[in-house]
């Protein structure tokens, strides 16, 4: 963002102060997250910096609360971690086979009612989690699902499908048909033609879509307030538990741990994205 | 010439355009049914118990069945002088009825809502039943009046009439601090005791600036990353897209550490010599702790659409602005600006629908002053356990977001929001 030489000393004041704005701003979205991790290594119980870790004295770290995070006694985060990837896996895989079915039949041409079917299906999205939350519940009482694994991993299938429906769309946006007709006049049959040439090419948008309902179901806190009983105790609501009772650092243990694994999700994502878009042809 | 001879027909003899038609039709089943899976689990699961909060929230029926004799012949009561004999007899068996099951409490504690006082009496009415202390061969309306005088009070009356409909708007009422007076009017609660309305306040006015704090922050960087050369404005990306990415509850948590009375940012603030040590500003538990971590956590909403538009508008264009006289200022809000209006109208309706419903971090960093129409909804629904009124006011909230998201489809298009 060099400024040409010829720029006059207003605007070359304007943009220093544009510059400095931005990384005011930039500051303000990243900095909150790198407050965690020297805080979660503290060796003492308080939430603070203290001056021992202010000059960097050895002594002060410590990793006492990622012990007590994975071998604490009477220590939920073993119970909850379980619960959190066997439900979000769940509801990814079910997010995933319903949202693609769904972004197939939308991205046909043919589709009847197409503007209030998208409307609802991505309503879940729009609607406040916490009524849809009391929906949920309301409904999973009646069946007799609530506080089952079942129960919420139907709750999250809901929640986690319009991600789906969204990124397959927009994957599908850029989509040739004219290679499923190829396929079909050399006698594929119509599932054959999905497994073998449509997935294929759509397999960026699913996976990314998958990543976005896996990590909405791993975040999700709201709705699973209202189902879970004590087993079906996740991640999340351990940390709203914790957080609303007492600021434990084992809290800033595992929120270390949700950083680099949300690192870790970001970066497959972002190599998704630029995949899915060369293979569409789409070069920025 | 009849039209028949012009027709062209296929292969088969069918005429052209009834093959299309019939063509055309199974691609659209063969379309719906692709949707069908999802549309019908999302009714079934989603849709329908929405619409079932909507039943729950005007239910009334717990005295309309427990008092039907009653109700039959108060129809023809006009309401103004103590009721006929009829009605009494009519009352007095079924609340016979209700002595045999032991429900006379409920109804006592349901009347006692609509009008102070019924509680005691109908305990005394329900006595004088037990012991058979009431002649039934005889005038039984003298008898109940002489149980307590309010029995003979015809306001007392008029307030069983008005529990006689199914249905009642009154938690709805509720939700605005309004209620159904002893006439039947609707009324205001009194001034200090308006609640619910300050919370609808409260939700619209953090709701509003959260929205422009955001826009004020993420117009400038994504200015910055829609003009920026690729191979630096990827890296940028990342602030924006990792707390996208990273769990709401940690970033509320960061927040929680940052804001404390002995953290972070109160450090910082002595250090500079903003505050003194001994009186550091609560940051937290009020109304500025949801507003910085709400802004914070709601920023990359705002950012994305915006960037997603400046994306597609040429350089060259600002660049011909200025070549035509505009200075830059002039050039940038006569030609950058107007085209990045749909960014903003996507962003600002985004960040405003989900900041109007957010529950998390006001509950954690709000404090009394800090809480939204979201945490009354949890709190009726997990604490006082009054489940119609949490359905009403959830509908109420859904109305208002429903109509943002009408404005948002029409304006944006839901098949335009992007992702990441």
């Amino acid at each position: 963002m060099a400024l040409p030489s010829y720029t006059e000393t207003r605007y070359r004041i304007w943009h220093y102060i544009y510059i400095a704005i931005c990384t005011f701003v930039f500051f303000f979205l990243i900095a909150p997250l790198f407050v965690i991790f020297p805080l979660s290594f503290n060796a003492e119980e308080f939430l603070v910096f203290s001056e021992g870790m202010k000059n960097l004295d050895p002594d002060a770290f410590s990793l006492r609360w990622y012990k007590d995070m994975i071998y604490g006694t009477k220590n939920p985060w073993g119970l909850a971690a379980k619960n959190s990837f066997i439900i979000a896996i769940f509801a990814t895989i079910g997010s995933i086979i319903l949202g693609t079915l769904a972004a197939l039949g939308l991205s046909s041409r043919h589709m009847p009612y197409k503007g209030i079917i998208m409307a609802t299906l991505i309503s879940p999205m729009i609607v406040p989690l916490i009524i849809s939350g009391v929906a949920i519940f309301f409904f999973m009482a009646k069946v007799g699902l609530a506080a089952t694994h079942t129960g919420i991993v139907l709750a999250h299938i809901i929640l986690g499908t319009p991600f789906v429906v969204i990124t397959v769309t927009a994957t599908l946006s850029g989509f040739d048909h004219s290679v499923t007709r190829a396929a079909a006049s050399l006698g594929s049959n119509p599932v054959n033609t999905f497994m073998k040439i449509t997935l294929p090419l759509i397999l960026p948008g699913v996976i990314s879509g998958g990543l976005f309902a896996f990590v909405t179901s791993f975040d999700e806190v709201v709705v699973v307030l209202f189902l879970a009983g004590l087993e079906n105790t996740t991640i999340p609501i351990q940390m709203w538990t914790g957080l609303r009772e007492q600021l434990s650092p084992t809290i800033l243990a595992v929120a270390t741990c949700l950083i680099i694994l949300s690192t870790l999700i970001l970066i497959s994502a972002e190599l998704l994205r630029r995949r899915s878009e060369r293979l569409r042809g789409i070069n920025r | 010439m009849s039209s028949e001879t012009k027709q062209i027909l296929t292969t088969d003899g069918i005429p052209l355009e009834v093959s299309l038609k019939k063509a055309e039709k199974k691609n659209k089943i063969k379309a719906f049914l692709l949707v069908a899976p999802l549309l019908l689990f999302l009714i079934i699961t989603y849709v329908f118990p929405i619409g079932e909060m909507f039943s729950r929230s005007i239910d009334d029926k717990m005295i309309t069945n427990m008092l039907p004799k009653t109700f039959k012949e108060m129809e023809k009561w006009d309401g103004q002088e103590l009721p006929s004999e009829e009605v009494f007899t009519a009352f007095y068996y079924d609340f016979k009825v209700l002595v045999e099951k032991q429900e006379h409490g409920k109804l006592g504690q349901r009347l006692n809502k609509e009008k102070n006082g019924f509680n005691s009496i109908t305990k005394k009415l329900f006595r004088q039943v037990k012991r058979k202390k009431i002649d039934e061969s005889t005038s039984i309306k003298k008898q109940i009046m002489k149980v307590h005088k309010r029995w003979r009070n015809v306001e007392y009356w008029q307030a069983i009439k008005r529990t006689a409909p199914p249905y009642t708007m009154s938690k709805y009422l509720k939700g605005m601090d309004m209620y159904y007076a002893a006439d039947g009017s609707i009324a205001q609660v009194e001034e200090d005791r308006r609640i619910h309305r300050i919370l609808w306040l409260r939700t619209l006015e953090i709701a509003f600036f959260v929205t422009l704090f955001c826009f004020l922050m993420g117009y400038p960087i994504a200015h910055l990353l829609a003009t920026l050369p690729m191979k630096y404005s990827n890296l940028l990306m990342i602030c924006v897209l990792l707390p996208f990415w990273t769990s709401l509850l940690v970033r509320t948590a960061s927040w929680m550490i940052l804001l404390q009375q002995q953290g972070v940012v109160n450090d910082f603030f002595v250090m500079i010599g903003l505050v003194a040590d001994d009186n550091r500003p609560e940051m937290m538990y009020n109304k500025v702790g949801t507003y910085v971590a709400m802004t914070q956590i709601l920023l990359p909403f705002m950012v994305l659409p915006l960037y997603s538009v400046m994306k597609t508008i040429s350089p060259s264009l600002m660049r011909a602005g200025k070549s035509l006289g505009g200075t830059p200022f002039v050039a940038f809000w006569k030609v950058y600006f107007p085209l990045t209006i749909p960014g903003i109208g996507a962003g600002c309706l985004l960040v405003f629908i989900l900041a109007i419903g957010y529950y998390i971090t006001p509950a954690l960093v709000g404090g009394a002053s800090g809480t939204l129409i979201s945490n009354q909804i949890a709190f009726h629904m997990k604490q006082t356990l009054d489940w119609s009124f949490a359905s009403a006011m959830g509908l109420m909230l859904l109305s208002g977001v429903l109509v943002i998201y009408w404005i948002y489809n029409k304006l944006v298009g839901v098949d335009n929001i992007k992702l990441g």
